[in-house]
């Protein structure tokens, strides 16, 4: 059976041309990029160059770039390693309520660890953070203000630059998770007043594994972790060459095709929302009509059970997703469908669908063809027995 | 599949006949709670087994939660059997509230299977007037149709056990080796899979009352001996009831209202007649409301010759000889090696 991949918000496919560089490296670049000799400074070279590549994409000094496992790694970085830094000067963090729960669940653990007080602001019906209600809930005390760039399940896009503004001249930092929009839209920290950024390479076609965290100059961070001292210290162990070189590439990558990718997988997009806003009886979109991702499709549909769609979808040929990828397997409604004020039990009919640089029109027919006639079934098995 | 050998061994089995297989895994306890169940079949770690299982044999693989209506229709219902003075059977409750239920109808409803394939021992037969039929296993010694008397023909006509059709356990080890299963070594499950330790820590924490002391007395009222609570007694046992009177003395009825347990001797305490609750037929009810069967009273039981009458609301059932049987326990009728139906034996039945 063809397989129809609609989960690029979950992981995206290896590019060919990071897949080609990171084998080269593999097989090639042996060296320690510490190590003074040849082999050594071979691969330092290569570590350098993929620190300028990500640099120029997100408008940054090299400088400013420290290499991590992954977003996960990258949002406990900002959050830990700001506040730690800072411990004594402040201690109070605000976040929004759907933030990804590298993020939420970082700020409740430091809240349990008794150091950190936290706020937690709501979002609107589409998931957008009212930059006022931002500026209201920051204090004296506050040293971090922390709201994703844009959402993983919903794909609502925030008012970054406004609520960066706000915090600058509060004179607090900001840090953003824009582990989904990097590589999707432009994010040029030269233009958004935001001092630390969350990415994360097998979100625009690099390897799993893989991430980084931007640290504007001036911006005290504390290491989570101690040993040889690599990444000016902010993040030690021996560098991961190969993935930071897969890094590298595939932004590079993404931020060439970046133009026409977004506009066409835009047009893919909103003939899924539009398609089955009029092919399915009560869908709801998720997530802000205009202000989202290029390529997130998400619904609710009451009366079906999120799990079941996923299944069913999956034994039909479709990769879907329903939320975050990382709670799959957990029937508890997500905690952003209940922060846009959704009922648990339409919470819980949540479908993700989205597209990306392989994903064709005929796709896009094929599951709107498929789509109405799941729902439909099971909507039916909810209220009838076999 | 639970992550045991005996459902990957049928999801083999039925891939060889080229059927097209799908594996799904039932989450049993909340994911990330910390159960002291450690060989239960839905937690986790046999989520892990069955998933392994499932990739080694190249099917997709699903993890499902039941979670909630598990905790509902077998924890529950176990809790409040013990508290009300009755001895669940909590397979049974399983098999017919979540297995054959829930799972059944999300099976055939929202993903389109034909039919629902487990690892229990028993067998599914097609008769010629056109009827499903439920038979022991092949394997007596294996066999776990008493458990699954209350399927019916709805159920039967989506059902298939491929175990069941196995000679002996050791086949079935040797199909898993066969297909190199992860699960061919793996230990039997436990009786009651939720419970690791003692079943009345957990009656004891959900029903705290039901371990309110009260007082043992003999079937004429004497009061000979104090008890810990009816939630810790069945009927039938011998020891627990903290009687020395020199007789040997076993629990009769427990009376949860008044938290009495009363006690007899193994004469007093056997019985010809019980009365039956929630009475199914895995065919058609049979004409004139009265029959002749060989009744099963407990799980791998031997067959006893009994007469069955059904009444509006259950079933007499007058045995041969007499019996005991606790009240929730179920009776199944089986003619030969055909189980034709049972059910629950009710509290307070005539003695």
């Amino acid at each position: 059976m063809k397989r129809v991949y609609l989960d690029h918000a979950a992981t995206t496919p290896v590019d060919p041309e990071v897949a080609d560089a990171m084998a080269r490296v593999l097989r090639e670049t042996h060296g320690n990029p510490s190590s003074i000799y040849a082999e050594g400074r071979a691969a330092r070279v290569l570590v350098d160059r993929a620190r300028e590549d990500v640099a120029a994409v997100l408008g940054a000094q090299p400088t400013e770039i420290v290499f991590t496992s992954g977003g996960t790694e990258a949002d406990n970085l900002a959050l830990r390693g700001v506040m730690k830094a800072r411990r004594g000067l402040g201690d109070h963090l605000v976040t929004t309520a759907i933030e990804h729960h590298a993020v939420l669940d970082t700020a409740r653990d430091l809240e349990s660890s008794g150091h950190v007080r936290v706020t937690i602001v709501p979002v609107d019906r589409d998931g957008r953070v009212d930059p006022a209600a931002i500026a209201a809930a920051i204090e004296p005390k506050t040293t971090l203000v922390s709201v994703m760039h844009a959402n993983n399940e919903i794909g609502t896009i925030q008012p970054i630059v406004e609520i960066g503004a706000i915090c600058r001249d509060k004179g607090v930092k900001l840090h953003s998770d824009a582990v989904q929009s990097v590589g999707a839209v432009d994010f040029d920290t030269s233009r958004i007043p935001v001092d630390l950024v969350s990415v994360n390479a097998h979100k625009f076609y690099g390897p799993k594994g893989v991430g980084a965290l931007f640290v504007r100059r001036g911006t005290r961070l504390a290491t989570m972790q101690t040993g040889g001292g690599q990444e000016k210290g902010r993040r030690t162990g021996t560098e991961n060459v190969a993935g930071i070189v897969g890094l590298g590439v595939a932004l590079r990558v993404a931020a060439e095709r970046r133009a026409t990718e977004s506009a066409r997988q835009a047009a893919l997009r909103d003939r899924i929302i539009d398609g089955v806003l009029a092919r399915v009886p009560d869908a709801i979109l998720t997530g802000h009509r205009t202000e989202r991702l290029p390529n997130n499709a998400s619904f609710c549909f009451p009366g079906a059970q999120g799990e079941s769609l996923i299944v069913a979808l999956d034994l039909a040929g479709f990769a879907a997703s329903s939320g975050s990828a990382c709670t799959s397997g957990d029937t508890e409604p997500s905690h952003v469908l209940l922060a846009l004020g959704l009922e648990r039990h339409i919470a819980q009919g949540s479908l993700r669908l989205t597209v990306g640089r392989a994903t064709t029109d005929a796709d896009v027919d094929a599951l709107l063809a498929a789509l109405p006639p799941i729902v439909a079934r099971l909507r039916e098995a909810a209220v009838v027995s076999v | 599949m639970s992550g045991g050998v005996d459902s990957s061994v049928a999801a083999a089995l039925l891939l060889e006949r080229g059927e097209d297989v799908v594996g799904v895994w039932m989450r049993l306890v909340p994911g990330g709670v910390d159960t002291d169940a450690p060989r239960c079949c839905g937690t986790d770690e046999a989520g892990e087994d069955a998933r392994r299982a499932a990739a080694r044999l190249g099917i997709p693989f699903y993890a499902l939660d039941y979670a909630e209506a598990f905790g509902r229709q077998v924890v529950d219902r176990f809790v409040d059997a013990y508290a009300s003075g009755e001895t669940p059977n909590p397979c049974v409750s399983c098999n017919q509230h979540v297995k054959f239920d829930a799972l059944l109808r999300d099976v055939v409803a929202k993903f389109g299977g034909a039919r629902l394939a487990t690892g229990h021992y028993a067998r599914v037969a097609d008769a010629p007037d056109g009827t499903r039929r439920l038979l022991r296993a092949r394997d007596a010694a294996k066999d776990q149709s008493y458990a699954l008397y209350m399927l019916g023909q709805r159920e039967l006509r989506r059902t298939v056990f491929p175990i069941g059709e196995l000679a002996n356990k050791t086949e079935t080890r040797e199909i898993a080796a066969r297909f190199d299963l992860p699960t061919a070594t793996k230990a039997e499950s436990m009786d009651i899979c939720f419970v690791s330790g003692d079943y009345r820590d957990l009656v004891r924490k959900r029903a705290p009352r039901a371990f309110d002391v009260g007082p043992v007395e003999r079937v004429d009222g004497g009061v000979v001996g104090q008890h810990g609570g009816i939630g810790g007694l069945t009927v039938g046992q011998r020891s627990g009831t903290g009687v020395a009177t020199g007789e040997r003395l076993y629990v009769l009825r427990l009376e949860p209202e008044r938290s009495a347990a009363i006690v007899g001797t193994r004469e007093e305490i056997t019985r010809t007649t019980y009365e039956l609750r929630d009475v199914s037929f895995t065919r058609d009810k049979p004409r004139g409301n009265s029959f002749e069967t060989s009744a099963v009273l407990r799980y791998r039981g031997t067959p006893l010759a009994a007469a069955v009458e059904v009444i509006p609301d259950g079933a007499i059932l007058r045995l041969a000889a007499p019996a005991l049987v606790a009240p929730g326990q179920a009776v199944v009728f089986y003619e030969g090696d055909e189980v034709m139906g049972g059910g629950i034996v009710r509290a307070g039945s005539p003695g």
